[in-house]
C-alpha cells in the first residue's frame, strides 16, 4: 500500500469512529462536534485556496455569512426551507456564495501574496459592513433568530439526527474536495502554488484556474454557512467579523495547510480549547493566543506535517551517521 | 445644508483624518519597508491609550503621558520585531497569524491589567474649550489633533528626505536587495521602522484617547480603518498616508452625515476597488 | 520541541474530552443549580463582571442558602456572541443539568437564549436583555421565560410625559442605530407626542461611533431640548463633543447614557443632564444605601443598574424557592410563581405583569456633583428628582392597542414633524 492509501484509510477509519462514538456521548459533546464539523467545511474550503493554490484569504467568512443569512432570511421571512425545501436552501446557499465569490474573484485574483490578503480582508469587511448596517434585511446587530430546525421525514431538532446530517454533508464535502485536488485540475493548482510563472509559460491559464478555485471555495463556504445557521439557531454579524476569517485561517495552518483533513483537526483543537478550556479557567484567551504564536513559530507545516518532519529529521540524522561512517579517518 | 454645515463637516473630517494619519503612517511605513501585514497595529494604538492613562493616574500629567506611552510601546515593537517577526522571514501568512495571535494576547492582558471599564483621557482644561470663528464652533482639541499630525508629518518628512537614516529607509522601501548591496543594514532599518510604526500608533492612541475613549475592542475597531488609510494612500509612502488619511477622514465624515445606512460600505468598497485596480494604493511604489 | 509539546498537551486534552463525555448527571434534590450566562471575556467583560458580581453579592449575603437549598452558581462566558451564548446555555442545561438559566447581556443574546429555554423546557430568567418584544409580541413563543429587569421602552413612556410637563414642545433625538436605540427613543416619542410634544428630528449614528462630528452640526436649532440614547464608549464621547460644539440646550436621555457604569469616567459636561431608568445608585432609601456601601466596599465601584438588577433577580429567585421550602417546583410552576411575585427590592417595589415583565418605579434622575452616603469626595451622582410608581412595559398606554402597533423601529413611530 502506498503512503497515500494509508492516509486515506486512516481518514476513513477516523470518520467511522466519529460516526459511531460521538452519538453515544452526551448531548453537549454531540453539539460541539456538530459545530466543529460544520465550521470545518469552511476551513477545508479555505485550505483549497491556501494549501493547494497558495492564495491566503482573509475573507472566507463572507461566504459562510452568505449561506447563513440566506438560510435565516428565507426561514424567518418566507417560511422557506423548513421542510423538504431545506435542500433547495442548501443549493441556494451554495450558489449565492459561489456567485459572490465570482464577483469578488474578479477583483481579487489578480493579486498575490500580501495584496491578496489585503483585498480579501477588504471584501470581507464590505460584507460585514452590510450585515451590520443593512438593518431591514439582516436585522443588524440583533441578528436573525431561526426558530426551528427543518423537518422532512426526519426531525432535525433531534441533536443526534442533526449530527448525522452535518456529518454526512461534511464527509461528502471532504470527498468532493479530495477528488478535486487529486484531479488534473487540482494538480495544476498545486503547480500554480509552487511556481506560477512556470505554469504560465507552459501555457496554463493560471488566472482561470485560480478564479475557479476561488469560486469553488466560496461555494463550500456557503454550504458551511447553511449548516452553521441551523446549528446555532442564530445568525448575526459576528459570523462575518474579521476574527472569524482569521480563525479559519489559523485552524487551517494549525492542522496543516494543503492536507484538507488538517483543517478538521485544527478546527477541533481550537473549538475544544475555546469551549472546553473556557469552562475551566478564565485565562483561556492567553492559551489561544499562545497556540497561535507557537504554531506559527514552530509548526509552520501544522500538526499534519509532523510525521513528515520526523521523517525528515530521521533522514538527516541517518545521513549524518552514514557520512560519518564514510568520512576518511585522518591519520 | 448651509455653508456652515459644510465647513463644520469638512473641519471635522480633517481632524479625524489627522488622527488617522498618526495610526496609518506607522502602518504604511512598516508595510513599505518590511512588507509585513501587522494585525497588532490596532493593539499598539490601544495600549498607547491605556499606558497614558496609567501615567496620568500616577503622575497627574497628561503632557508626560504622551512621550512615555509612545516610547514604551515603541520598545514593545522592538521586542516583537526582534524576537518573533525576524525569525519568520518574509512570509505574509505567518506574519498575519503571528501578529493576530499577539493582538489577542494584548487584548486579554489589557483587560486583566486595566479592567474593561470605558475610560476617557482628559486633556488639560485649556484644550477642552472651543473657539468661535465666523459663527463656527471649532473645538480646540480638534485643532490640536490637526496640529500634532502636521508637526509629526513634517518631522517625519524631514527625517525621510534630509537625513541619512531617512535615505536608508527610502532605499530599503524601493529595493531592499540593492540597499543591502550598497551596504545598508536593512535589518536595522526594519527594526527602526517597526518601532517607529508602533510609536506612531501609540501616539495616535494617546491623542485619540481624549477623542475616542480607551476601551476594549478599540484595537480591532481601528485596525481595518488604519488599513483603509494605508491601502488608499499607498503603502510605504508618507505623503500617501497623509492623503489617504484625509480621504478616509472626509469620506467617513460626509458618508455618515449624508448616507448613514451605507456607512461602513462606503469605507471598504473604495478600498477594495483601489486594491483591485492599483494594489499598491494611490501613491504606493512597487 | 514540537513532539514534547504534543506529548504534554495530548493526555490532558484527551482526558478532558473523555471526562466531558462521561460526566454523570447530578441529581441532588437539595441543590439548586443556577446556570448564568454573561460575557466574562471580550469587549463587554466589565459589564459581564458587574452582572456576575451583583448576583454573587446576593449569594454571599445569604451564604448561598435559598430557603434550605444550597445554590450552585455556574457562570459561563458568552463573549457577547449570540451563538456562543447558545452553546454555553446548552452546556449548562445538558451537561450541568441546571434548574434555572439566567443572564444574557445584549438583545441578541436574549433572542438567542429564549428559544433554547423553550426547546429544552428550562426556566430562563432575564435580568438585563431589554428587547421589548421578548415580553410583548413574541411572548407566546417563550413559555419558560420571565424577565426581572426591564424593557427598553419602559422608562421612556413616563419620561415622555415628564418632558411635556417641563414645557418642552420640540425635541431632537439622537441615538445609537440599533434596536435598543429605536425602542428607547420610540417609546419616548410615543409618549411625548401623545401629550402634545413634537419629535422634530431623529438621527442615528452607528453603534460604536466615537466621532460625532458628522452628526452634531445637523441638530436642529429650533429644538427645545436634545434627547440622546448612548451606550458604552458612545456615552462618554457624545456629551463632551456636544458641549464643545457650543450647545446650550437642555440634554435629556435614556438611562444607559448616564448609568453608573459610565458615570465615573464622565466629566462636568454631564452635570444637569436628565435621564430615566428603574434604578439609580443615588436612590435615597436605606435599602439602597446599604447596597451601594456594601457593593462599593467589596468591588471598589458604585453599583450600576447591571449589578442591581442581578442582585434583585437573585433575591426574587430566593423568594420563590423559599416559598417551596427549598425545593425546585419544576419549570412550569417556577415560572408561574415567579410571575406572581410581589417584592420590595433595592430599586423599590416590583411585581411582574401578566406578560412576565416587571412593573416597577421609574426614576427621573439628574446628574449632580455632590457628596453622598457619607463618602467624603464630590462625585457625580444621578439624583432622583421624580418617581413614577407602578410603571409597566406599556406605561400609560392601553396594552391591546399597544400590541396592535408594530415594535418600535427606525421608522416607527414615524417622524411626522421631521422637516
Amino acid at each position: 500500500m502506498t503512503r497515500q492509501h494509508i492516509k486515506v484509510l486512516i481518514v476513513v477509519v477516523a470518520l467511522a469512529a466519529i460516526a459511531i462514538v460521538v452519538p453515544n456521548t452526551n448531548s453537549f459533546v454531540i453539539l460541539l462536534t456538530t459545530r466543529a464539523l460544520a465550521f470545518s467545511i469552511l476551513v477545508m474550503s479555505l485550505d483549497i485556496l491556501l494549501g493547494y493554490t497558495g492564495l491566503p484569504s482573509l475573507g472566507q467568512a463572507a461566504y459562510l455569512g452568505v449561506g447563513a443569512y440566506v438560510t435565516a432570511i428565507l426561514a424567518t421571512r418566507y417560511q422557506f426551507g423548513l421542510g423538504y425545501d431545506f435542500w433547495l436552501v442548501v443549493a441556494l446557499g451554495i450558489l449565492l456564495a459561489a456567485a459572490l465569490a465570482a464577483i469578488f474573484g474578479l477583483l481579487a485574483i489578480r493579486a498575490t501574496g500580501v495584496y491578496f490578503l489585503m483585498i480579501t480582508l477588504a471584501l470581507g469587511q464590505c460584507v460585514w459592513g452590510l450585515a451590520y448596517r443593512w438593518n431591514s434585511l439582516t436585522g443588524g446587530d440583533n441578528g436573525i433568530n431561526l426558530r426551528a430546525r427543518p423537518k422532512f421525514g426526519i426531525d432535525l431538532a433531534n441533536e443526534v439526527t442533526f449530527f448525522y446530517l452535518v456529518f454526512g454533508l461534511f464527509a461528502l464535502s471532504l470527498l468532493l474536495m479530495y477528488t478535486l485536488v487529486r484531479s488534473p485540475f487540482g494538480q495544476s493548482l498545486a503547480g500554480i502554488r509552487e511556481r506560477e510563472l512556470r505554469m504560465k509559460i507552459l501555457g496554463y491559464n493560471t488566472w482561470l484556474h485560480k478564479y475557479i478555485a476561488f469560486i469553488v471555495a466560496g461555494g463550500f463556504g456557503g454550504l458551511s454557512g447553511v449548516l452553521w445557521a441551523h446549528t446555532a439557531g442564530i445568525v448575526s454579524p459576528e459570523n462575518v467579523v474579521l476574527t472569524t476569517s482569521v480563525d479559519a485561517l489559523l485552524m487551517a495552518v494549525l492542522g496543516g495547510a494543503g492536507t484538507l483533513v488538517g483543517g478538521v483537526i485544527g478546527a477541533t483543537i481550537v473549538f475544544g480549547l475555546r469551549e472546553y478550556l473556557s469552562t475551566l479557567v478564565p485565562w483561556w484567551q492567553y492559551v489561544l493566543g499562545a497556540v497561535y504564536v507557537l504554531t506559527i513559530l514552530y509548526l509552520p507545516t501544522g500538526l499534519m506535517g509532523i510525521p513528515a518532519r520526523i521523517r525528515q529529521r530521521r533522514a538527516l540524522t541517518g545521513n549524518r551517521e552514514a557520512m560519518k561512517k564514510m568520512a576518511p579517518v585522518t591519520s | 445644508m448651509n455653508a456652515q454645515f459644510w465647513l463644520t463637516q469638512a473641519f471635522n473630517g480633517i481632524s479625524y483624518g489627522a488622527l488617522l494619519f498618526l495610526v496609518g503612517s506607522g502602518l504604511s511605513l512598516i508595510f513599505g519597508v518590511m512588507r509585513i501585514v501587522n494585525l497588532s497595529h490596532g493593539s499598539y494604538f490601544l495600549l498607547g491609550g491605556y499606558i497614558a492613562l496609567s501615567v496620568i493616574w500616577t503622575t497627574g500629567s497628561w503632557l508626560l503621558a504622551i512621550p512615555v506611552a509612545a516610547l514604551i510601546v515603541a520598545l514593545l515593537g522592538v521586542v516583537m520585531e526582534r524576537l518573533f517577526l525576524r525569525p519568520l522571514g518574509f512570509d505574509p501568512l505567518r506574519q498575519v497569524l503571528l501578529t493576530v495571535g499577539f493582538a489577542f494576547l494584548f487584548q486579554q492582558a489589557a483587560l486583566d491589567i486595566w479592567t474593561g471599564n470605558n475610560f476617557d483621557i482628559n486633556p488639560p482644561d485649556a484644550l477642552t474649550k472651543s473657539i468661535v470663528v465666523g459663527g463656527l464652533y471649532l473645538p480646540l482639541y480638534r485643532i490640536f489633533m490637526i496640529g500634532m499630525a502636521v508637526v509629526i508629518g513634517v518631522i517625519l518628512w524631514l527625517v525621510m528626505e534630509k537625513t541619512r537614516i531617512g535615505a536608508a529607509v527610502r532605499a530599503t522601501v524601493d529595493d531592499a536587495q540593492m540597499a543591502r548591496g550598497v551596504g545598508i543594514d536593512t535589518s536595522r532599518v526594519s527594526m527602526l521602522i517597526f518601532s517607529l510604526g508602533a510609536l506612531l500608533a501609540a501616539l495616535g492612541g494617546v491623542i485619540g484617547g481624549a477623542f475616542l475613549g480607551v476601551y476594549p475592542g478599540l484595537d480591532f475597531e481601528m485596525l481595518p480603518i488604519a488599513f483603509a488609510v494605508v491601502i488608499i494612500g499607498g503603502m510605504g509612502s508618507l505623503g500617501g498616508a497623509a492623503i489617504g488619511a484625509l480621504i478616509v477622514g472626509l469620506a467617513d465624515n460626509f458618508g455618515k452625515a449624508l448616507f448613514p445606512e451605507l456607512s461602513y460600505f462606503t469605507l471598504y468598497a473604495p478600498m477594495a476597488l483601489i486594491l483591485a485596480v492599483k494594489p499598491t494604493g494611490l501613491f504606493g511604489r512597487e | 520541541m514540537t513532539s514534547t509539546l504534543l506529548r504534554r498537551l495530548g493526555p490532558p486534552l484527551l482526558g478532558g474530552l473523555v471526562a466531558l463525555s462521561l460526566t454523570p448527571p447530578a441529581n441532588a434534590a437539595e441543590e439548586l443549580r443556577i446556570g448564568y450566562v454573561a460575557p466574562t471575556t471580550g469587549i463587554f467583560a466589565q459589564v459581564g463582571k458587574d452582572m456576575v458580581d451583583g448576583f454573587q453579592l446576593y449569594l454571599d449575603d445569604v451564604k448561598s442558602d435559598f430557603g434550605g437549598a444550597k445554590v450552585k452558581f455556574i457562570v459561563e462566558d458568552e463573549q457577547a456572541k449570540p451563538d456562543t451564548a447558545v452553546t454555553r446555555a446548552k452546556k449548562l442545561i445538558l451537561q450541568d443539568r441546571v434548574h434555572l438559566l439566567v443572564g444574557g447581556l445584549l438583545a441578541s443574546s436574549g433572542y438567542a437564549l429564549a428559544p433554547v429555554s423553550t426547546a429544552d423546557k428550562t426556566v430562563y430568567v432575564v435580568p438585563v436583555s431589554a428587547a421589548d418584544d421578548l415580553t410583548q409580541r413574541d411572548l407566546a413563543k417563550y413559555p419558560y421565560m420571565v424577565r426581572t429587569g426591564w424593557s427598553s421602552s419602559q422608562p421612556s413612556h413616563p419620561f415622555g410625559q415628564w418632558a411635556c410637563d417641563q414645557g418642552y414642545k420640540k425635541i431632537a433625538a439622537i441615538g445609537a442605530d440599533y434596536a435598543f436605540g429605536y425602542e428607547v427613543i420610540g417609546g419616548f416619542q410615543r409618549a411625548f407626542e401623545a401629550c402634545g410634544g413634537q419629535i422634530i428630528q431623529k438621527i442615528w449614528p452607528p453603534l460604536g461611533t466615537k466621532d460625532f462630528g458628522p452628526y452634531i452640526p445637523t441638530l436642529r436649532q429650533d429644538a427645545d431640548a436634545i434627547f440622546t440614547l448612548m451606550v458604552g464608549p458612545m456615552s462618554l464621547q457624545f456629551p463632551k463633543q456636544l458641549a464643545a460644539s457650543g450647545n446650550k440646550k437642555p440634554v435629556i436621555g435614556g438611562g444607559t447614557s448616564y448609568d453608573e457604569f459610565v458615570l465615573p469616567s464622565m466629566g462636568d459636561e454631564v452635570i444637569g443632564h436628565i435621564s430615566a431608568l428603574q434604578y439609580s445608585a443615588a436612590l435615597q432609601t436605606p435599602k439602597n444605601e446599604a447596597f451601594v456601601k456594601k457593593y462599593r466596599a467589596k468591588y471598589g465601584k458604585v453599583p450600576s443598574y447591571y449589578s442591581e438588577t442581578n442582585y434583585t433577580t437573585a433575591q426574587m429567585i430566593h423568594e420563590v424557592i423559599k416559598n417551596n421550602k427549598g425545593n425546585f417546583p419544576g419549570a412550569e410552576q417556577f415560572v408561574k410563581q415567579l410571575a406572581a411575585l410581589k417584592l420590595d427590592t433595592i430599586r423599590g417595589p416590583v411585581t411582574i405583569d401578566d406578560m412576565r415583565n416587571p412593573v416597577q418605579n421609574i426614576y427621573i434622575k439628574k446628574v449632580e456633583k455632590k457628596k453622598m452616603f457619607g463618602y467624603d469626595k464630590d462625585e457625580l451622582w444621578n439624583t432622583v428628582i421624580k418617581t413614577y410608581p407602578n410603571v409597566s412595559q406599556f406605561g400609560q398606554f392601553n396594552k391591546d392597542e399597544f400590541l396592535k402597533t408594530p415594535v418600535y423601529s427606525r421608522d416607527f413611530p414615524p417622524c411626522k414633524f421631521c422637516n
